[in-house]
């Protein structure tokens, strides 16, 4: 009997439709607007690589030591390199990184033992052509400038 | 495949798939009909196929545990943990104590948010479209923990070989015990919205059984075994990565149909968060990392290491010949296995009970086809 009016008064579907219309209070509301309103990622966000600089003389940190080339599951990073007679280490030439084949998951600046390269909390890395997911080191070190829209 | 059909017979063969959206993905099933109802079905799978287990034969051993990730994307903390355990075992090395309980955490996490995901995603193929957006909502506090903890929220790459690569951040505990305290109270919230809702029962009830014998035969692991009155949970049967000091139920149903699938995957979500409350208050101090050679060369040999995923048994069996890359790297994804059994539940079904059988199934198809 019990049953037989819980069906009849559609109690379940009333339960249901209370939860849902419990949520129409505006405190609810946890869509995030996002070219209005950036999310903060976290500081350990693994996004767009960067190849970091002395902030005083503004030379690299990378002593083209090609590990980080060695750990990348993709082969993604090119280091080359020339020999300086006078201070007789290796001066970096060129770092090319390409994004468009990067997963993101960290191996190469696990191994950077300078902390010269690292994954930043960027994560705006749209291009309009594919040669400009390929990252260059000034690209590198200068980071992405993504658009951002005032509203 | 099921056979050609003539002009003269009343039998219709379509596909259903690749593009269907509840199909979970690429998944293309090619359906024998008589007029709703299912006379066979043949599952067409590789529209994802990536090739990660030959992939594997080309990475050295820590460059292919990113890989892995890919493969079950919703549950990529579980596969990480497989792959790690399994090398680990072919090195004879263990993860130091405080690397397992945060394993286990991180894991057992991973299992509310992707049993989180089934629901919201099943729940809408049958046509309730509520839960999805509610589970999006509580899934993003287990996310904000990943992202936290190791940098990413979906492929996250957590797990090293030896242990974590990343310390725990500060309020990692009481972040751990909020998301679980935020979980719990919403999985009520969606049993009153499906549990007792007559549309859901009669949409689920009775639909797709599978009985223990059939289980066993296909080989179907995981909740889908469980709803059948099986027992069996290689947490409990082999433990790993310590899960016998934990203390939790393996819930079981009785009739092996949808609607059993969905209770005992709704009771495994309030068991992962009991077993995280207890991970978390018992993590050890010490070191992260074991003794691991920066360079690792297994000796020879293989190795099969199976544990308990959100969808069920996976397993990785590689093939060491002592070189930095492995010889060979198998992988036993619960989702393939499992979709075995479509078409011993779909048979004689209508049609629109073959879309919630897929549903029940928690297949992924990145992980079907790899």
């Amino acid at each position: 009997m019990k049953k037989f009016l819980r069906t009849v008064f559609l109690v379940d579907l009333i339960q249901g439709l209370w939860v849902t219309f419990h949520y129409q209070r505006p405190k609810y509301r946890c869509t995030e607007q996002y070219p209005a309103e950036r999310p903060r990622v976290a500081e350990r966000y693994r996004g767009a690589p960067r190849l970091n600089i002395n902030p005083e003389n503004g030379e690299t940190l990378c002593i083209s030591c090609n590990l980080c080339a060695l750990a990348c599951p993709e082969n993604l990073i090119v280091v080359t390199s020339e020999r300086n007679e006078q201070t007789r280490r290796k001066d970096l030439t060129t770092f090319i990184y390409d994004t468009s084949r990067c997963m993101f998951c960290g191996l190469c600046e696990d191994a950077c033992p300078v902390d010269a390269l690292e994954l930043t909390q960027d994560f705006e890395l749209a291009t309009y052509s594919r040669e400009g997911q390929i990252w260059d080191r000034q690209m590198l070190e200068e980071g992405p400038k993504p658009t951002e829209y005032k509203y | 495949m099921p056979d050609t059909t003539f002009l003269d017979s009343s039998e219709l063969v379509i596909n259903m798939g690749p593009q269907h959206p509840s199909t979970h993905g690429v998944l293309r099933v090619v359906l024998k009909l008589d007029g709703e109802k299912v006379l066979g079905t043949d599952c067409v799978i590789g529209y994802l196929h990536r090739g990660v287990e030959k992939i594997g034969e080309n990475r050295t051993y820590q460059q292919f545990a990113p890989y892995v990730d890919r493969m079950d994307y919703c549950a990529a903390v579980s596969n990480g943990l497989g792959y790690c355990l399994a090398v680990e075992k072919l090195l004879n090395v263990e993860a130091t104590p405080r690397a397992q309980v945060v394993r286990v955490i991180l894991t057992e996490l991973n299992r509310m948010a992707s049993h989180l995901i089934w629901l919201g995603t099943h729940a809408l193929d049958i046509g309730a479209i509520t839960p999805l957006f509610y589970v999006m909502r509580e899934r993003e506090a287990i996310l904000a923990i990943y992202e936290k903890y190791c940098g990413a929220r979906l492929t996250t790459h957590a797990f090293r070989i030896g242990g974590l690569q990343y310390e725990l951040y500060d309020g990692f505990e009481q972040e751990v015990k909020a998301a679980c305290d935020l979980i719990l109270p919403k999985i009520e919230e969606y049993e009153t919205l499906l549990t007792g809702n007559r549309i859901w029962i009669s949409r689920t009830k009775g639909v797709g059984i599978l009985n223990a014998d059939d289980c066993k035969a296909y080989g179907v692991t995981g909740p889908m075994l469980r709803a059948a009155g099986v027992k069996w949970d290689l947490r409990k049967a082999q433990p790993y990565s310590g899960y016998e000091q934990y203390d939790f139920e393996i819930p079981t149903g009785a009739n092996g149909d949808t609607y059993d699938r969905y209770l005992v995957r709704m009771e495994e979500m309030r068991q992962a968060a009991r077993i995280v409350r207890q991970a978390v208050d018992k993590i050890p101090v010490g070191p992260i990392m074991a003794k691991i050679p920066k360079v690792i060369k297994p000796p020879v040999g293989e190795v099969y290491v199976s544990i308990e995923a959100p969808k069920g048994e996976l397993g990785y069996l590689i093939v060491s010949d002592g070189s930095p890359q492995p010889y060979r790297v198998r992988v036993r994804p619960p989702s393939f296995v499992n979709l075995q059994s479509l078409d011993r539940m779909a048979r004689g079904a209508l049609i629109a009970d073959v879309v919630a059988i897929i549903g029940t199934i928690d297949i992924v198809l990145g992980e079907v086809d790899r």
